[in-house]
C-alpha cells in the first residue's frame, strides 16, 4: 500500500465499503504515514459535517400532489377513505330534475370530501412525523443508556439460539434474531428495554468496534414501511416496519452501513428473497 | 390488462416508489439546479418509472428511480443544448444567495441560525462542484447509495466511482476549509 492507493481507499474505508482485510491494510498504512493520518481525519470531519448538514430536501407538497394525480387509477388510501367517510353526504335530491341536481350536489360533495381528505392527510402526516421524531429521541436515549458499563446486554452470546428463547415469556412477541456475522454484523446479545413507555426487545449487534442496538416492538400499523433514516445527536437512526414489527436500528456507524445492516437483517426475514 | 390489474399495479408502484420522492427530488435539484426544473424532472421520472414498472426486477427501488431520474435530466440537457450538464458557474438558485424555496417550512429558532447557515454553506459548496463529482457526492452522501449502486446509476465501473468521490471530496474539503477560514 502506498500513498496514492491510500488516497482513494481511505474514502472506501470511511464509507464502510472495505472488507476486513482491506480495511486492516489501509489502517496499517495510515498508522505509519502522517500525511494519510491527517487526510483520513480531515475527510472524516468533512463527512460528519456533510451528514450533519442534513442536505436531503423534502419534495414540495404540490409536487407530491401532482405526481399522485398523474398516476392513473389512483385508489383512495385508507386514511383518505376514512376522512372521506366523515365528509357530509349529498343532500337527498327531489326526484324531479334528478339528474341535474345530483350532478351539482355530487360535484360539490366530491370537492368537500377531497379537500377534507387532503387536510386529513396533511395533519396525519405531521402527527406521524412528530411521533417518529419523538420515538427516535427515545431510541437514541435508550442506545446511550445501553452503552453505560454493564447495561448493554441481559443475555450475552453470539448464538441466536441462546438469545431468541431468552425473550420467550418476557414479551408478547417473539422477535427475529438472525445471525449476521457472515454479513459483517456480529450478534452479541439481547436485553429488554423501554421505548415510548412500552417494553421492547433490544437485540445487540457489533460492527467492528461499533454497537448497533436494534429495538423491536409489535408494529403500530399493519402496512409495511420503507426505512426512514434520521440523525439524532450524531447517531444514525433507521426505522422500518415489516412482518408485523416496528424496527428501530441505532448506532454511530454511518447511515450507509446502518442501511446495509437493515438490508442484511431484512433479507433474513424473507427466505424467498435469499438476501439478494 | 384489466382495470383491476392496472389499479393493483399502480398501488404497488405507489407503495414501492413514492417513499423515495424526497431522494429523487433532491438529486433532481442538484442536477437541474433550480426548483421548477427539478420538479418537472422528478414528475417525469415517476411517470417513466410507472411505464417501466412491469420490467422492474429490483433489487433496490431507490437506485432504479435515481437512474431514471438521471436519464431524464440528461435528456433534458441534451434537448436544450446538446451539452450533457449545465455550464459550471451558471447562475442558479442552489449556488446563489436566495433562500431556496424548500427551506421555508422550517421555523428557525435563534439557536439554530448558525447551524442553518453552516448547512446552507455546505449545500452551496456541493452545488458548485463540477457535475460528475457533484452527482457522485450527492448519490453517496445524501441519497446514501453504496458504491455498487452509484456505479449502476452512473453507468461507470466502481473504480471510477471511487476516484470521482476521492477527487470530489478533495475539492469539497479545500473549499470548505477556505469557507471556514473566512467565516466570522
Amino acid at each position: 500500500m502506498n500513498c496514492s492507493e491510500a488516497e482513494v481507499l481511505i474514502h472506501a474505508l470511511i464509507d464502510g465499503e472495505l472488507d476486513a482485510g482491506h480495511a486492516r491494510e489501509i489502517e496499517d498504512h495510515v498508522a505509519t504515514c502522517a500525511d494519510c493520518t491527517q487526510k483520513l481525519a480531515a475527510f472524516r470531519e468533512l463527512r460528519r459535517a456533510v451528514i450533519a448538514a442534513d442536505l436531503k430536501q423534502r419534495a414540495p407538497a404540490a409536487l407530491r400532489a401532482r405526481i399522485e394525480a398523474a398516476l392513473p387509477v389512483a385508489p383512495m388510501p385508507v386514511r383518505q377513505a376514512a376522512a372521506a367517510a366523515t365528509a357530509p353526504a349529498p343532500a337527498p335530491a327531489p326526484t324531479v330534475r334528478r339528474f341535474d341536481r345530483r350532478f351539482f350536489v355530487g360535484g360539490f360533495a366530491l370537492g368537500t370530501a377531497l379537500s377534507g381528505a387532503i387536510a386529513a392527510t396533511l395533519v396525519l402526516g405531521v402527527l406521524d412525523d412528530r411521533r417518529e421524531q419523538m420515538i427516535a429521541g427515545e431510541v437514541v436515549s435508550a442506545h446511550l443508556r445501553s452503552l453505560q458499563p454493564g447495561h448493554l446486554t441481559d443475555v450475552e452470546t453470539s448464538d441466536q439460539h441462546t438469545v431468541k428463547p431468552w425473550f420467550n415469556g418476557k414479551l408478547d412477541v417473539a422477535p427475529p434474531v438472525p445471525e449476521l456475522a457472515a454479513q459483517g454484523f456480529t450478534l452479541i446479545g439481547g436485553r429488554l428495554d423501554d421505548i415510548n413507555g412500552e417494553t421492547a426487545a433490544a437485540i445487540v449487534y457489533r460492527r467492528r468496534n461499533h454497537v448497533i442496538n436494534l429495538f423491536v416492538a409489535q408494529a403500530k400499523g399493519t402496512e409495511p414501511q420503507q426505512p426512514v433514516s434520521q440523525t439524532r445527536h450524531g447517531f444514525n437512526v433507521l426505522h422500518w416496519r415489516e412482518n408485523g414489527f416496528d424496527f428501530w436500528a441505532v448506532s454511530d456507524i454511518n447511515a450507509g452501513e446502518l442501511r446495509e445492516f437493515e438490508q442484511k437483517f431484512s433479507a433474513t426475514l424473507r427466505p424467498g428473497a435469499d438476501g439478494s | 390488462m384489466s382495470p383491476e390489474g392496472d389499479a393493483e399495479r399502480t398501488r404497488r408502484f405507489r407503495e414501492a416508489a413514492l417513499p423515495h420522492l424526497d431522494d429523487v427530488f433532491t438529486l433532481a435539484h442538484y442536477l437541474m439546479r433550480n426548483t421548477a426544473d427539478a420538479e418537472d424532472a422528478a414528475q417525469e421520472c415517476f411517470l417513466r418509472a410507472l411505464r417501466h414498472f412491469d420490467s422492474y426486477r429490483g433489487p433496490a427501488m431507490k437506485p432504479w428511480l435515481l437512474t431514471i431520474l438521471r436519464n431524464v435530466c440528461k435528456a433534458e440537457f441534451a434537448r436544450r443544448s446538446a451539452q450533457p450538464l449545465p455550464p459550471e458557474g451558471k447562475e442558479d438558485e442552489l449556488a446563489g444567495d436566495d433562500p431556496p424555496l424548500w427551506q421555508e417550512p422550517q421555523p428557525s429558532p435563534e439557536g439554530e441560525l448558525l447551524r442553518e447557515r453552516d448547512d446552507d454553506a455546505m449545500r452551496h459548496l456541493i452545488a458548485a462542484l463540477p457535475a460528475q463529482f457533484r452527482e457522485a457526492i450527492v448519490l453517496r452522501e445524501i441519497n446514501d447509495l453504496t458504491y455498487r449502486e452509484i456505479a449502476d446509476v452512473l453507468g461507470v465501473p466502481v473504480g471510477t466511482v471511487m476516484s470521482r468521490l476521492a477527487r470530489g471530496r478533495e475539492m469539497l474539503r479545500e473549499r470548505w476549509t477556505l469557507e471556514q477560514g473566512s467565516a466570522p
